[in-house]
């Protein structure tokens, strides 16, 4: 697995390609069912669980993540437009228990497109805030921190094959 | 977290701005040795000694370069560790991407 990032600073956006050795059908199944979603939407310390899940476009994929307190912490998607299985174009708000976005809360609009080659998958995913300072308002929510703790934890994972 | 602490959500916008033309990341570049006066950086820009001094002025209010005297001609120097700050947020959101890859990854293996 290879994995390639450009940061743009100026702009706010990220941008991750990976290319896996599956099947893009199998890569887009990542995303399409909800329970392949949450085993890598939040790191195991902050495991995501999805309550809802419209992947189509004007619906809702709202989900948690559970810190080790037991604390959730609810985000929701307002899917724009999805094309199966190559593109998603989504806004990823924080959100009350309701799944309601909460105001003041920064905002990432994302695209996420896949690609079948030689019989694996490129996927993309850029990730933009509509300003520095919504990028800046995540570092203070910690969603990272736990993104981060993560990574020890998936070795295990990885080793299994 | 070191960030926001350091930093307003107000300057780190302004940084942005800043940081978001190729000419001014050009001169932030050009003036890391802090060796160049604004005249000395302009004569490479297709542009007036005037414009070059806006661009030179931008970088400077948000702390990216300060001005140092030395003699009769002013040299321009990058502050690095401002510039520094404002990748710190960037760099944590790749590591979170990173992670969600890598677990990408771990669930295909899994099937």
């Amino acid at each position: 697995m290879q994995i390639t990032v450009d940061k743009d600073l100026a702009n706010a956006t990220l941008t991750v390609e990976t290319r896996f050795a599956h099947p893009i059908e199998k890569v887009w199944e990542l995303f399409a069912n909800p329970r392949k979603l949450e085993r890598w939407w939040g790191p195991p310390t902050h495991p995501a669980t999805v309550v809802r899940h419209e992947l189509e476009p004007g619906g809702a994929v709202h989900y948690f993540m559970t810190d080790p307190e037991g604390n959730r912490y609810h985000g929701i998607w307002r899917v724009i437009s999805v094309e199966a299985p190559a593109r998603i174009v989504a806004d990823d708000f924080f959100a009350d228990e309701e799944g309601a976005p909460v105001e003041g809360m920064p905002t990432s609009h994302f695209e996420y497109t896949f690609e079948a080659v030689d019989g694996g998958t490129v996927l993309r995913c850029v990730s933009r805030y509509d300003t520095v300072e919504e990028l800046q308002k995540t570092l203070d929510m910690g969603v990272e921190e736990g993104l981060r703790g993560a990574m020890s934890q998936m070795e295990p994972l990885l080793a299994e094959g | 977290m070191v960030v926001s602490i350091e930093l307003s959500d107000a300057e780190v916008d302004r940084l942005f701005h800043a940081l978001a033309d190729a000419t001014r990341r050009d001169i932030l570049r050009r003036s890391v040795a802090g060796d160049l006066s604004v005249s000395r950086l302009a004569a490479d820009y297709p542009m007036s000694f005037a414009a070059v001094q806006k661009h030179v002025a931008v970088l400077e209010q948000v702390g990216l370069v300060t001005k140092i005297r030395n003699g009769r001609e002013l040299l321009v120097r990058s502050d690095p560790d401002t510039l520094r700050r404002a990748r710190l947020a960037l760099d944590q959101l790749e590591e979170a991407w990173r992670g969600r890859v890598e677990r990408m990854a771990a669930v295909l293996d899994d099937e």
